[in-house]
């Protein structure tokens, strides 16, 4: 065989240009640019109505009348209606536990839970009229926490619950409870020679996309409805539509609007049920768009947590035994508090070696908003204690916090609270000895040549200070977050490619249903086709459901999963198109039959890099065309008692290095620095990756000194639902932000990648407080921290 | 009411235009250009922000009738906006505006909802800053919520776009 010197070890795709590997730009870059780019909230059809949803003003309440008449006869008015117009027996929808009512029936339990719904020919029409529905409230006592949820004559949030964790859980307004003990925490404490305790406040966050909930609702002829939507997974969206409809699936057609961010917000259902109702009611399309003040009330937040720790170390700085109890509050429905619970109970140790554990995770039902998935995912939480506990033990001991996290770091090998091995890289002290290696940014940062330049000090233009009273701190952290979905899912994703000469060229469409949120997907998805078929031109199509589920845009999987189906049609293509010209051209070279075979640059080439056929003459008029489904390897459900199982498909490793200047006389903040270390397996876009890696560290700087959804524990009622109240960071408040990308394959996923979007949320906030704590030597128990925890005024 | 106003350049007409009405909306909802975003519509975000005879203004927070007679810019007429502000004619000159152009090199877009205002704001501070240090930049574009990208790639693209300016120059 001549080789031409070329390589003999080429893999596929290795030439192609954008392919995987490279900052390929996104394809949707230019119309994003110039406005053009169509998001749910900017659609329009010709006769359009606009909806509107009224909310409970009051947290736990029995409805004792409501009253539309008045709403109903205002004109521009075309259609209200509350629970009793529901048109079939499933009244009911949500994630995993159907809990949650699509309107509410004789009783809500959360403030701001839909009554009824409106739809008028304006939208100031349609919210004037909302507010003429008359609804007659008597109040309930309100469970807000723990202690009120279980105490011995608590109301039940939810009576007669029939749900599959109701067997297994200590009372019912807890939504589910996960033990997990391995060894023997209680024999292994009588060794340590430091036991450390504590208790922490985690605060309920938002996920504050900024594109507000919204789509558009379209009667179709045959008594269907076309929905056009933003949202995480629009197959689950639609399993838990069309039977509130009475429709058959294929009659709820849904297409994917443009997504303006989502971080889990978008996982459960907001206005799509209220939507199709109003359409199918009115005939007409139908347009919900919520504002900001309804945002807050339309989407669930990150669970707000207590957690209480128990850390053991011997003297030599080896964790002896760690104990744990996490009880997050899961609000009024269920949502995906389960799944929650799982991961902060399974990762609830964080990315080290310990034998010894006994963990507790429960999520309460009470009348506080519903909370459910956020980037991080119970992951979060459980990292801001654990990494607090590791700072304290470390110093009882002496020791280099860092040290002390790298002599009890996991690696490749080392079992999980749960008895799972981890069985790919987890460079955990690797990383940490990376992002402490990265400079440091200089010392008074703020001096310039005329002086203090106030922006860059903590309380910026509000000219609090020169530098007086200023102090600096640095803080450290690492955890784990599990990717994909875990406990037993079948975690399944479809795709669906096209490859077919057009114009002499070859061309490849890909089909799924991804929700692209602004992660870049659909960047990625462009470049696994380039890689796999050699083919320059690629086309995404729109993601709709007319092609095979995609799972969910979350647990960081979309370019593990959807991207390995992508892979994996394209594989079956080629293998379809080489068959093709096996048949065609196989008797003009041996090598057809003898080498293996690429396609690079649109020709058949041999591993040798000989050309054997342009791809076009291969095809001629056939299209190849697949369309499969692809999973990851199988999970299992952790055992109810004692935790084990090998519940998780792949980890992602993130460290933080946080350098903070605290004003310590008025407890204001300034991050300086932000640096991250994180091991992303193979990065399919680097451009991408750091993108994910910042916005994940600052959605995890919110956490740490800004972010909390307020909720009045007398009421319930949530007290700041607005961007003037509920702040988060601004380009002001977020620091630089260096990345260091490591690449440690990870050889069951498709080109050994991790999933990237989540880690960098969990460890970023402990980072944070530990550099508060340097800096100020508070214990600081609670996130966020807010001036007069700083200042001792709280 | 009636709203007259011009809109990247062109004479506009809203009729029926309630008297509630912000300019967001008239330009989202009655003049088919919805590129000025809808995030907060109180003024805190900056996604709605456009240029109200140059200056740049949260168009949810302006009412309809105050922009009677008035010149506006959104992003879908920046491109133009700015091969007018470098005397070019419309010839050869690329489709983008600079800092468009630099947005999308720079990696500076994720889900993009942010995108227009602060294109809008970033062209504003380039205008009359064209060599901004970090903290100018920063601090003119502190009126702009991204809840993606965490900043850093939105810093590199304005530091971007002012070096292909200089360069231009």
């Amino acid at each position: 065989m001549p080789t031409n010197g070329a390589p003999t070890k080429i893999t596929q795709g290795s030439q192609t240009k954008g392919g995987v590997g490279e900052s390929t730009l996104r394809p949707d870059g230019t119309l994003k640019v110039t406005g053009e780019f169509a998001y749910s909230s900017d659609l329009w059809h010709e006769d359009m109505l606009w909806g509107q949803i009224l909310r409970s003003t009051v947290a736990h309440a029995e409805i004792v009348s409501l009253d539309t008449s008045e709403a109903l006869a205002t004109p521009g008015v075309y259609a209200v209606m509350t629970y009793d117009d529901l048109p079939t027996d499933v009244k009911n929808y949500g994630l995993e536990i159907q809990d949650t009512p699509v309107l509410a029936h004789g009783k809500v339990r959360h403030h701001g839970e839909p009554v009824a719904i409106v739809a008028a020919d304006h939208p100031e029409t349609a919210r004037r009229a909302a507010a003429k529905i008359k609804v007659e409230y008597r109040e309930l006592p309100v469970i807000t926490d723990e202690s009120s949820a279980t105490a011995p004559d608590a109301v039940l949030v939810h009576e007669n619950r029939t749900d599959h964790h109701i067997g297994h859980v200590p009372h019912p307004n807890i939504v589910h409870r996960q033990p997990i003990v391995r060894g023997d925490a209680a024999a292994a404490a009588e060794r340590a020679d430091v036991i450390v305790k504590g208790e922490y406040t985690f605060g309920m966050q938002d996920q504050a996309f900024l594109g507000p909930e919204s789509g558009l609702a379209v009667p179709e002829e045959d008594g269907g409805v076309h929905l056009y939507i933003a949202t995480q997974w629009l197959h689950s969206d639609l399993r838990q539509i069309a039977p509130v409809l009475g429709l058959p699936p294929e009659k709820v057609r849904m297409t994917l609007a443009g997504v303006g961010g989502a971080f889990g917000g978008r996982e459960d259902l907001s206005m799509q049920i209220h939507a199709c109702l109003l359409a199918l009611r009115t005939g007409k399309p139908v347009k919900i768009v919520y504002n900001r003040f309804e945002s807050f009330f339309g989407h669930v937040h990150r669970h707000p947590a207590k957690l209480s720790y128990e850390h053991g170390a011997t003297r030599d700085g080896k964790l002896t035994h760690v104990t744990c109890r996490i009880v997050l509050d899961g609000g009024a429905y269920a949502s995906a508090s389960p799944a929650v619970v799982g991961n902060a109970a399974s990762l609830g140790i964080g990315p080290y070696a310990v034998d010894d554990v006994d963990i507790e995770a429960i999520a309460l039902y009470t009348n506080n908003p519903p909370c459910g998935a956020m980037r991080g995912f119970g992951a979060v939480q459980a990292c801001f204690a654990y990494e607090a506990q590791m700072d304290k033990v470390a110093e009882e001991l002496g020791l280099d916090p860092v040290e002390f996290r790298q002599r009890n770091a996991m690696e490749q090998g080392t079992l999980l609270p749960t008895g799972q091995p981890v069985d790919s890289p987890a460079p955990v002290a690797e990383l940490l000895r990376r992002v402490k290696a990265m400079p440091m940014p200089p010392e008074r940062q703020w001096e310039s040549s005329e002086g203090a330049d106030v922006r860059q000090l903590p309380g910026g233009l509000s000219n609090t200070t020169h530098g007086e009273g200023v102090v600096r701190g640095v803080g450290y952290a690492v955890g784990i977050k599990n990717v994909g979905f875990s406990e037993g899912f079948d975690d399944y994703s479809t795709a669906r490619v096209r490859l077919e000469a057009v114009a002499g060229e070859a061309v490849v469409t890909v089909h799924t249903a991804m929700a692209e949120v602004g992660q870049g997907g659909v960047t990625v998805h462009a470049q696994i086709a380039r890689t796999e078929l050699g083919v320059a031109q690629v086309t995404i199509h729109p993601a709709n459901t007319e092609v095979g589920s995609a799972g969910s845009t979350s647990a960081s999987r979309q370019t593990y999963v959807t991207g390995g189906a992508v892979k994996n049609a394209c594989e079956l293509v080629r293998e379809r198109v080489l068959e093709i010209g096996r048949r065609k051209f196989g008797t003009y070279h041996p090598a057809w039959a003898t080498a293996e075979l690429l396609l690079e640059g649109g020709k058949v080439v041999t591993d040798g890099g000989e050309v054997l056929a342009d791809l076009v003459d291969v095809l001629g008029e056939e299209a190849v065309e697949v369309e499969e489904e692809w999973r990851h390897r199988p999970t299992e459900p952790f055992d109810l008692r004692t935790g084990q199982g090998n519940g998780h498909v792949q980890y992602s490793f993130a460290a933080h290095r946080a350098v903070v200047e605290v004003d310590t006389e008025l407890g204001l903040v300034k991050v300086i620095e932000l640096a991250c270390a994180q091991d992303v397996g193979k990065a399919l876009n680097p451009l991408s990756v750091l993108g994910q890696i910042q916005g994940g560290t600052t959605q995890g700087l919110g956490i740490a000194v800004m972010e909390e959804i307020i909720v009045d524990p007398r009421t319930a009622k949530v007290k700041n639902p607005s961007f003037t109240d509920y702040l988060i960071p601004t380009i002001l408040d977020t620091p630089t932000i260096p990345v260091d990308v490591l690449e440690l394959a990870d050889d069951h996923a498709p080109y050994g990648l991790r999933g990237v979007g989540e880690a960098p949320t969990l460890s970023s906030t402990p980072a944070v407080l530990a550099a508060i704590r340097a800096a100020t030597g508070l214990e600081l128990n609670r996130t966020p921290v807010r001036p007069e925890h700083l200042t001792g005024t709280a | 009411m009636r709203v007259n106003l011009t809109v990247n350049g062109r004479p506009q007409e809203a009729d029926d235009v309630w008297e509630g009405e912000s300019l967001l909306y008239v330009l989202r909802e009655r003049l088919g250009l919805p590129g000025s975003k809808n995030a907060c519509e109180q003024g805190e975000c900056g996604s709605c922000t456009v240029r109200l005879d140059g200056v740049p203004v949260c168009a949810c927070l302006v009412a309809a009738g105050q922009a009677e007679g008035r010149e506006v810019v959104t992003v879908e007429g920046l491109a133009e906006y700015a091969r007018q502000r470098s005397s070019g004619d419309a010839g050869d000159t690329p489709d983008l505006a600079p800092i468009q152009q630099a947005f999308i090199d720079a990696g500076a877009v994720q889900c993009g909802f942010c995108t227009p205002g602060l294109l809008v704001a970033a062209d504003e501070m380039l205008e009359h800053n064209p060599d901004p240090s970090d903290a100018d930049i920063r601090e003119a574009l502190s009126g702009n919520l991204c809840r993606c990208t965490g900043y850093e790639k939105i810093m590199d693209a304005v530091r971007l776009a002012a070096a292909r300016q200089q360069e231009a120059v």
